[in-house]
């Protein structure tokens, strides 16, 4: 018997560590819920500009070490409506503003394009935009037509209300509908490493990801580079957007200063994302 | 006072107990306070069996991944049962114990991994083998199948394992006095006195295979369109789930919730099923 009420003593003891770690883990917690509270700013909304505001973030808290930026993600569509409740200070979006919420305060940071992937083995290297959306509406099913070789087109997307397929869908598809068989993957990530396995594959991606992994197809003879998304002959470009129900002020109209400042631009550019165009203020 | 000191620490256990059926029940509540508005809105013929699922522009019919759901556990099921039944059979009638003592922590470990990392081993060398050898995308619904044919395996081996085992003694002895061989005795007597155990054990893992999330994610493809053949991507009620989950907001999120619903229900069906089972005798 002895042995087994040392081992329990043992036990209650260790129970009894959990407990003050606990405990200090809420503490802790509520202290970091009261503080972002008071000195610091709320970001929330797209996921494919969240990256680039958290290494914003990061390089505006070392020149301000008491600014406390938190950055949430949840979608274009969430980070408006976060900005227009209120429940954000700035929102972020991946997408051109709908006419209905053009009563909104917002400002392009940057431009992002769009470029078309397909596996470095692919022969094809150029499309037309109409082929291309035939393609994912599979009135296109096979890559011979333009030039490669006799085999199925494995079409892959992205999820319902993600920015990058919204813009997609504006840009590229019109009124036309994506096939629903069209393969789904949830991230960036996800699309490359499927084009870069599979030889008849075809994905769309934000430009500044695009590696030797995978190939850009040129779209209507236009190459998918920087170059040509800043003297605008290639289109497939989406801009990315700070939103906020009105004129900012404090932190948040600091941070976005900071973030078009040349120094906030040399960052975003060294990052792979394109200068806005002039005058889209508000 | 130690009369005290019982009383006292049953009431402390009942107030744990009931705790942990109270997270039940607000977990319950709070999904169908979500999802059903949508149903109601939608109409529940509409949404179950609609073929459409496009939230952008209010489309919301999940009937092709139920179907996605439905083939991957079947495929899971004939992939997977098999291989459980024998693996159980194997362990209590024939493995010396020696195997049996490397065989019984090595099919826990299984069922430890977590299936994130099922999910990859699946895209990195399961996926590729598809595509080179039989065609189509590779994401598929055999791909899914294979993953979760192996991550039911644990569940299904180790409760049909235990029914095998609860058997008494003398049916063994009386088989053999009868001059029944070994495999006669298994096949004729064994297996069908432990029928119910083994049946409850294949409706868990079925449970287990509609229920995986992540690794399915990874392996199936997600498309919202209902499957011609097992090379074909497909969804399922779970993925549905995790893969728009991160962008959902009002309706779309009210829709996901109702897929929550749907799963919650058919998930329900099937333990319930398994109780049912195993009481009957």
């Amino acid at each position: 018997m002895r042995p087994t009420i040392v081992n329990l003593k043992a036990k209650n003891r260790k129970i009894g560590v959990l407990r003050v770690i606990f405990l200090l883990l809420t503490v802790s917690l509520m202290t970091a819920c009261s503080r972002t509270t008071g000195t610091g700013i709320i970001l929330a909304g797209s996921t494919s500009v969240q990256p680039y505001a958290e290494i914003l973030a990061e390089e505006y808290m070392i020149l301000y070490p008491d600014a406390e930026i938190d950055i949430q993600g949840g979608g274009s569509a969430a980070g408006i409506t976060a900005a227009q409740s209120g429940t954000a200070d700035i929102g972020m979006s991946s997408r051109a503003l709908k006419t209905e919420e053009k009563s909104l305060w917002f400002v392009e940071i940057a431009r992002d394009g769009l470029a078309v992937i397909v596996n470095p083995d692919n022969p094809v290297q150029n499309l037309t935009l109409n082929q291309l959306r035939d393609i994912y509406a599979t009135a296109i099913t096979d890559w011979s037509p333009m030039g490669g070789s006799t085999a199925k087109i494995h079409v892959i997307t992205r999820e319902e209300g993600s920015g990058t397929r919204s813009a997609f869908t504006e840009l590229v598809m019109g009124k036309t509908e994506i096939n629903p068989k069209a393969i789904v993957q949830d991230s960036n990530g996800a699309v490359l490493q499927l084009v870069k396995d599979d030889p008849n594959a075809i994905g769309y991606i934000s430009l500044g990801l695009v590696n030797e992994n995978v190939r850009a197809l040129h779209l209507e003879g236009v190459a998918a580079t920087r170059e040509n998304v800043l003297n605008g002959s290639y289109n497939l470009t989406r801009p990315f957007l700070f939103v906020a129900s009105s004129q900012p002020t404090g932190i948040a109209k600091q941070f976005i200063d900071f973030t078009i400042s040349p120094q906030g631009q040399t960052i975003l550019s060294s990052e792979g994302l394109i200068p806005p165009t002039e005058g889209t203020t508000k | 006072m130690k009369k005290f000191k019982e009383n006292l620490s049953e009431r402390i256990f009942l107030l744990i107990a009931l705790s942990a059926l109270s997270v039940l029940a607000l977990i319950t509540v709070f999904i169908f306070i979500h999802g059903l508005p949508i149903i109601t809105k939608v109409g529940i013929f509409n949404f179950v069996f609609g073929m459409k699922w496009a939230p952008s522009q209010g489309a919301y019919g999940i009937f092709p991944m139920i179907v996605g759901s439905v083939s991957v556990t079947l495929g899971a099921a004939i992939l997977g049962v098999p291989v459980a039944i024998c693996c159980s059979i194997f362990l209590t009638e024939f493995a010396p114990s020696m195997l049996r003592n490397i065989f019984r922590p090595a099919i826990q470990l299984l069922a430890g991994i977590p299936s994130v990392v099922f999910g990859f081993w699946g895209v990195l060398y399961i996926v590729p083998l598809i595509r080179n050898y039989l065609g189509g995308p590779g994401l598929s619904i055999l791909a899914g199948s294979i993953i979760l044919a192996i991550m039911i395996l644990p569940t299904i081996i180790s409760i049909s394992e235990v029914s095998l085992l609860a058997l008494p003694q003398q049916y063994r002895e009386g088989a053999f006095a009868l001059g029944l061989t070994h495999w006669q005795t298994i096949y004729y007597l064994l297996l069908p006195a432990a029928k119910s155990g083994i049946v409850a054990a294949i409706i868990l893992g079925l449970g287990r295979a509609i229920g995986e999330t992540m690794a399915v994610i990874m392996v199936l493809g997600n498309a919202v369109a209902i499957p011609q053949s097992i090379l074909d991507p497909a969804r399922t009620l779970t993925t549905n789930i995790g893969i728009e989950m991160g962008y959902a907001t009002g309706e779309h999120q009210q829709a996901l919730f109702a897929t929550g619903i749907v799963l919650f229900i058919i998930i329900m069906i099937l333990n319930a099923s398994a109780q049912y089972i195993t009481r009957k005798k």
